[in-house]
């Protein structure tokens, strides 16, 4: 069972996570679209399936953040990648599946998963 | 939507927008299957006017487009099982969303991944407090963040993808016993 005392110890991971870290990380921002538009098409498993691997790879400088409607329904779940010093990527049509794929090539090594950007789709 | 909790979903994160502090999402199942869920926050409200089109697909807040199709969608699945869907607002004091739905209908969209909903909302809005409270015959599942904030300090925030984890496991692991 869960229990509160779980919670206890994820807040003590955490503290000693911080004292770990440098200032001046990085932070690299995922934002998913979680408008009626983005909901409607599955963005909340796709937005589970970020926490899920980000916390799987204990990536401590990458926040998940959810936002309104982006403006381009049709391509929903639509997901934004900011990462510091570069250009916005957008990934569109996304699914769990390819949660994985992004988190790994863009987020941690780097590389913009070309295939699922707005760019490819159009 | 394909499921009840994508509509609390959504509706929920009407409530957000509107600048809520506290959000109170509870559910009741009645032993005839009636199911009420009431959506109530203390975010900014509407005006007589706004409140008196709000179910219209052509009013929104949105700026991206002129369509809001939450609360119209909400009221379809609603009034298709048998239900109805009531909103009551007041500028400067809140909002609540009372949705019916009969689930043993056959048009009633299963109930869906709730523990999994509950906890991206909080996790999206981590400074907002939220109650939820799920009532059936047989028991009651309770969370409120602000026993969960008492534990985790100021350090730690609920958008964190552990805390995340941790919200939904408890609460699937209390739902199993409904």
């Amino acid at each position: 069972m869960k229990s509160i005392e779980e919670l206890r110890a994820i807040r003590e991971k955490m503290k000693q996570q911080m004292g770990l870290r440098n200032a001046d990380d990085n932070d690299i921002r995922v934002v998913v679209g979680m408008a009626t538009c983005g909901i409607a098409a599955g963005a909340r498993p796709v937005m589970t399936a970020f926490l899920e691997e980000i916390e799987k790879r204990g990536l401590t400088n990458v926040s998940v953040s959810q936002t309104g409607c982006i403006g381009v329904c049709r391509l929903e779940p639509i997901v934004e990648v900011f990462v510091p010093g570069e250009e916005k990527v957008t990934y569109v049509k996304m699914d769990p599946s390819k949660v994985a794929t992004v988190v790994e090539q863009h987020l941690v090594n780097r590389n913009v998963v070309a295939d699922y950007t707005i760019g490819a789709a159009e | 939507m394909k499921e009840l909790s994508e509509h609390i979903l959504d509706i929920t994160k009407n409530s957000v927008s509107a600048g809520a502090g506290h959000i109170d999402i509870e559910l009741t199942e009645d032993e005839a299957g009636w199911l009420t869920i009431v959506i109530r926050d203390d975010g900014r409200g509407m005006s007589e006017e706004f409140l008196a089109n709000v179910l219209d697909p052509f009013t929104t807040t949105r700026t991206t487009r002129k369509v809001g199709m939450g609360l119209p969608l909400y009221r379809m699945t609603a009034e298709l099982t048998g239900g109805e869907l009531r909103v009551e607002s007041a500028e400067g004091v809140g909002t609540t969303v009372t949705a019916t739905c009969h689930l043993p209908h056959l048009d009633c969209p299963p109930m869906g991944d709730l523990p999994g909903t509950v906890a991206l909302l909080i996790q999206g809005s981590p400074d907002t407090e939220f109650r939820y409270r799920h009532s059936t015959p047989s028991g009651t599942v309770e969370l409120d963040t602000r026993e969960l904030r008492e534990v985790l300090g100021e350090d730690v925030s609920l958008a964190e993808p552990e805390v995340f984890s941790w919200i939904r496991d408890y609460l699937n692991e209390q739902e199993a016993q409904l």
